[in-house]
């Protein structure tokens, strides 16, 4: 609610760019002599799941932290409902409802998985300054951290220390702390890693029922995921995105072709 | 009840008790030990809010504690030789009531904790500790080489000032009112532990990122635990300051800030009780050892050594183990 007024609504806005929900307009980022994003553009539309794929290296985690406003582009604009949020920072644009889970688990370790989540919906609720009521007798929290653990398949270990997870659930923790933010949209980085066959495909399940409640704009190095999940595929090649398109579109493309004959620059 | 939970009992219990028990075996000089455990262990519970809590390592906290001296020191001296404190544009005077004293420290040192912790805040890890370093020392050059207020020798109050109803005085009513103070402020931050607020400065300390990520500004959390903080180690120094009748620029010394962290570190960092069993031990230390020698911090480093290298949890952590978690 708050963050409601820093909104600057721009109406120079392209129309495409208004169409989404989240997009990107000639975004740059150098670091020294590495141009880790060169002029990036892409979009998220509702309902769908955006995959963003390329070598290591080739600058997705960057634009992510971009996006999520972690580290401010060098030149371009970032949209998010609408809206400039170029200049707003993480805690600003969590708040209008974009919702992150990180490549690697960023949690409070020491405290329980109950906790992790209540922090989420103590963000989405705007108002952590409350010194004197327990936050875990509040229902409302608690009622929606559970559904979310629920959801994600952690019911059972909510009162759990979170640093006692395996490294699969830690991801499924993310994701429901995530899912308490209420979110208009998501950017997830590598969900998939070290999860093993049977969770991949179960998360796989879950964020093709997901991309409904909030589009899902996705890094992912399983390849079978990508394509199993992905509307479009964006593929990111020395900061440029070379190409966007539906998964068979992008499959039959030269550079995609060569990563699957073995190419090194390429780890999938 | 958790084992820590008794023994936290048992230890606010004895603080009340040896006092009682010196009042009736006429041993005023037990009552004046106790009042500076409270009182010491007031700044403690303020600095762990910082420091166990939301990670914090500040070494500015004597700023604090000295601004609440001051605060006393300047409002009590102008009282007592009937000179106002400001006339133009409107006029302040002096006072010797406690309740208006400690308002006014409170006050004062949150707002120079607002100051300190926005520009502070703004660094981490070692910087932190560095700029609330200077911050603390340039406070206490200012008031050597302020003279208005006694400069380096300090500024002496007849006097204790007054409480309404009571006696202050008499050291069993000023222990007293020492005590219940840190007993609101430990209610306070037991209750703010479990609180909304108290999630968020503790998964802030954990990952900056997860916070921030759901939409909670770390810089503004901490930045509200650190006034919190500076707050309630401002009102210890107003009293510690009443229990000397004096005030000196020592209140500002780095020196200081090291004893309060001693506290907290003695007792067990982010312990409810930890300041407060740090501060009995540190007194009863200084105490037995510093009659056998005049070098008896030599004895308490090897102790505060041997709690960092072994006992991480300090006292209360020896004695109740690992902390229990709810949730």
């Amino acid at each position: 609610m708050r963050a409601a007024a820093l909104l600057v609504y721009s109406p120079e806005v392209r129309q495409e760019v208004a169409d989404s929900i989240l997009a990107t307009e000639g975004v740059c980022k150098r670091f020294g002599a590495l141009l880790a994003s060169d002029n990036v553009t892409l979009d998220l539309h509702e309902g769908e799941i955006h995959a963003l794929i390329g070598p290591n290296g080739a600058g997705k985690s960057t634009l992510i932290e971009q996006i999520a406003g972690a580290i401010k582009p060098d030149k371009g604009k970032i949209y998010f409902r609408g809206h400039n949020v170029t200049k707003l920072n993480t805690a600003e644009r969590a708040r209008l409802g974009l919702a992150r889970t990180f490549q690697i688990s960023a949690l409070a370790l020491e405290d329980s998985v109950l906790q992790n989540v209540i922090l989420g919906g103590l963000g989405a609720q705007g108002r952590p300054y409350r010194f004197f009521k327990p936050v875990l007798a509040s229902s409302t929290l608690r009622e929606t951290a559970e559904a979310a653990l629920e959801r994600v398949g952690l019911a059972q270990l909510a009162r759990t220390r979170a640093g006692e997870l395996s490294h699969g659930q830690k991801r499924q923790l993310e994701v429901a702390v995530a899912l308490t933010l209420k979110p208009k949209a998501f950017l997830m980085d590598e969900p998939m890693a070290g999860l093993g066959s049977s969770g991949s495909a179960r998360l796989t399940t879950f964020l093709s029922e997901l991309r409904h409640e909030a589009p899902i704009l996705l890094i992912e190095h399983d390849m079978d995921a990508v394509f199993a999940l992905a509307d479009r595929i964006s593929v990111l090649v020395y900061g440029k995105v070379i190409a966007t398109g539906s998964v068979d579109e992008v499959r039959i493309l030269p550079e995609v072709r060569r990563a699957y004959l073995g190419d090194d620059a390429w780890d999938c | 009840m958790s084992r820590e939970g008794w023994i936290n009992i048992a230890l606010i219990l004895s603080l009340l008790a040896v006092p009682l028990w010196a009042q009736v075996a006429d041993e005023p000089f037990l009552i004046t030990l106790s009042t500076r455990v409270a009182i010491f262990a007031l700044a403690g519970v303020g600095l762990n809010l910082a420091l166990g809590l939301g990670g914090l390592v500040s070494l500015g906290h004597a700023a604090f504690f000295g601004i609440g001296g001051y605060a006393m020191g300047i409002l009590a001296s102008h009282a007592q030789s009937y000179v106002p404190i400001l006339e133009v544009p409107l006029l302040i005077e002096g006072t010797k009531s406690m309740p208006v004293i400690w308002l006014t420290a409170l006050l004062v040192s949150g707002l120079v904790a607002l100051a300190i912790g926005a520009l502070s805040l703004r660094t981490t890890g070692v910087y932190f500790i560095m700029i609330t370093l200077a911050f603390g020392q340039m406070l206490y050059y200012f008031s050597i080489s302020w003279p208005a207020y006694g400069g380096e020798d300090g500024l002496p109050i007849y006097t204790r000032n007054n409480f309404p109803g009571l006696n202050t005085l008499d050291p069993i009513q000023f222990f007293l009112i020492s005590y219940v103070i840190l007993c609101i402020a430990l209610v306070f931050i037991s209750l703010l532990t479990k609180s909304s607020f108290g999630l968020a400065l503790n998964a802030a300390r954990q990952s900056v990122r997860r916070v921030e990520t759901v939409g909670i500004s770390t810089y503004r959390v901490r930045l509200t635990a650190f006034v919190l903080s500076g707050m309630m180690t401002g009102l210890s120094g107003a009293l510690f300051a009443d229990l000397n009748r004096f005030v000196s620029p020592s209140m500002f010394s780095w020196q200081t800030s090291g004893e309060i962290m001693i506290f907290v570190i003695l007792g067990g960092t982010a312990r409810l009780f930890g300041p407060v069993a740090g501060a009995a031990l540190f007194i009863v230390l200084e105490h037995l050892l510093g009659g056998i020698s005049d070098y008896w911090l030599i004895f308490l480093g090897l102790l505060l050594l041997a709690v960092v290298l072994f006992a991480r949890g300090g006292l209360i952590g020896l004695l109740a183990g690992s902390p229990s978690r709810s949730g």
